[in-house]
């Protein structure tokens, strides 16, 4: 079975699991169960460094969103401004656990609203074919 | 009254771009403003606090008023700068340690978009890769769940942002001096939904400075003193949310905003039902209508009815931003701060001209925000 890491993702210890099936790689504190992503080496909540690796769950609603339309600047944005086309970028709530952070594949705002399922995937990083990088969708039948 | 600590002097460099003018000579400029307000010598102020976030040392440009020996504390803390440098005065006046005070702040950046790196941020380099790194995209996302969870209309942002062009058209020291409409807001191009161009303010350039002094420096004052009565500063808890987050837990805690103002009020001794003018973050027009509850000055929700009838505007009930705030003068980061405070002073001596809140306000509030989440708030009266 292929492995994420075996399609390079834009950052080591961020993706897990399979291309068909993949989890992201974050953290919950053994004290006060508090789960982060990326994973920590300290919890933020309680301050202690008692924290494990913990794969975060693939599915949740959508907690809010935005659509990025114009290009970034570029150091950081790896993508070019040429060919830009907007993208969707939102939170959602993995499992009642965390709220993460991530790429939509979705950039039509009318087809977004708060509360619908999405589940993680994986999509060409920008400017970076080469690798992969986690974003959110929504989940069949939305 | 020789507890009290007051502002006595208010200078301004007019915000906006000014090709071939320093941070550092704006900073100068306000400087001097001050203190001839005030009607003091830059050798009689014994301690100096200020700074910018991109446009150098606060000390190198006070160095062009002359070299006193006075201590002067470098500010360099990103949106909170010119609150930290107010709080870091008001303190040293109020512990005895200073009569006479000067705090400057100034900024002065390139056009567009700041462009933040992750790694001065604590996050992977991944996350600004795949464009993530955007302060525009946090502050659509918060106020997109808002408008959610409270029912805030697209309508009122558009009103926030003319209400802001409006005022600032009355300003001769503001940038955006063109009042727009609410169709041409919400017809203006969408940057983050639901969050259009007109609704954000641009970085830019200005300064301000600001003289304090307490005990018997109050006496001599040229013109009535407007008391500082608190400064609150705090930074985010956890469970806040707050920009550049790539997670953040399901329970959410108090914005830091929430916290200095009511820290700020309870140190003044009066409430937000006291306060006749105030100056708030308006990054974005939805920040505005965010901060009126954080602050304690509505509740939630209860923006669309304020908004949508005028009671914040400068005859309304509840003035906010009557200098145009972040939309109409821009974000030079260091100077924002201090801007909100000047305005208040203006406000509360009567001198703010055309755009003067009527009934002779008697209490003002000012609360400036930034990342990664840093808020000040204080609360001036008469």
């Amino acid at each position: 079975m292929t492995e994420v890491a075996e399609l390079n993702p834009v950052a080591e210890g961020l993706i897990a699991g399979t291309p068909g099936a993949p989890q992201l790689i974050g953290s919950r504190c053994r004290r006060c169960g508090t789960v982060a992503f990326p994973r920590q080496s300290s919890c933020q909540a309680c301050m202690s460094v008692d924290v494990d690796e913990h794969l975060l769950a693939r599915r949740g609603p959508l907690w809010t969103w935005t659509i990025q339309c114009f290009p970034p600047k570029s150091p950081p944005y790896s993508g070019s401004a040429e060919d830009f086309e907007p993208y969707g970028v939102g939170y959602v709530e993995l499992g009642g656990e965390v709220r993460v952070e991530g790429l939509l594949t979705e950039a039509d705002p009318a087809r977004l609203t708060i509360g619908m399922e999405m589940e993680l995937t994986l999509v060409p990083a920008p400017g970076q074919p080469e690798l992969v990088t986690f974003a959110f969708r929504p989940e069949a039948g939305q | 009254m020789s507890d009290d600590v007051a502002i006595i002097g208010a200078g301004i460099h007019p915000f906006g771009r000014h090709d071939g003018v320093s941070g550092l000579e704006m900073a100068a400029l306000a400087a001097r403003a001050a203190l001839a307000d005030a009607g003091v010598g830059w050798d009689e102020i014994d301690f100096a606090a200020g700074g910018s976030d991109a446009a150098g040392n606060a000390d190198t440009s006070v160095s062009v008023l002359g070299l006193t020996g006075v201590p002067f504390i470098n500010v360099k803390n990103g949106c909170a700068t010119g609150g930290s440098a107010l709080t870091t005065a008001h303190a040293m006046l109020a512990s005895g340690e200073s009569n006479l005070a000067l705090v400057v702040g100034f900024d002065k950046h390139p056009p567009g978009a700041f462009n933040p790196l992750p790694e001065d941020w604590g996050i992977g380099s991944w996350y600004g890769e795949t464009g993530l790194m955007l302060t525009t995209q946090f502050f659509a996302m918060k106020i997109q769940r808002y408008m959610a969870d409270h029912g805030i209309s697209t309508s009122t942002l558009a009103k926030v942002a003319s209400k802001a062009f409006e005022n600032g058209s009355l300003n001769p020291n503001a940038w955006r001096r063109r009042p727009l409409s609410e169709a041409e807001v919400l017809g203006s191009k969408m940057v983050n939904n639901p969050l259009t161009q007109y609704m954000f303010c641009s970085p830019g350039e200005g300064a301000v400075a600001l003289v304090l002094a307490r005990g018997e420096r109050l006496r001599h004052a040229p013109h009535s003193p407007v008391l500082l009565r608190s400064v609150a500063f705090r930074t985010r808890r956890f469970g806040s949310f707050e920009v550049f987050s790539p997670s953040m837990p399901v329970t959410s805690a108090p914005s830091p905003t929430t916290e200095a103002a009511k820290a700020a009020f309870e140190q003044a001794g009066v409430g937000p039902e006291d306060v006749d003018v105030a100056q708030l973050q308006d990054t974005e027009s939805g920040a505005e209508v965010m901060h009126l509850a954080e602050t304690g000055l509505c509740e939630d929700g209860e923006q669309e009815q304020l908004i949508q009838s005028g009671a914040t505007a400068i005859g309304g009930r509840l003035p906010v931003n009557t200098d145009g705030g972040c939309l109409a003068n821009g974000e030079p980061i260091g100077a924002s701060g201090l801007r909100q405070v000047h305005e208040v002073v203006l406000q509360l001596r009567g001198d703010a001209g055309e755009r003067q809140v009527p009934g002779n306000p008697r209490v003002g509030f000012t609360q400036v925000y930034g990342a990664p989440g840093v808020s000040a708030c204080a609360v001036l009266s008469r």
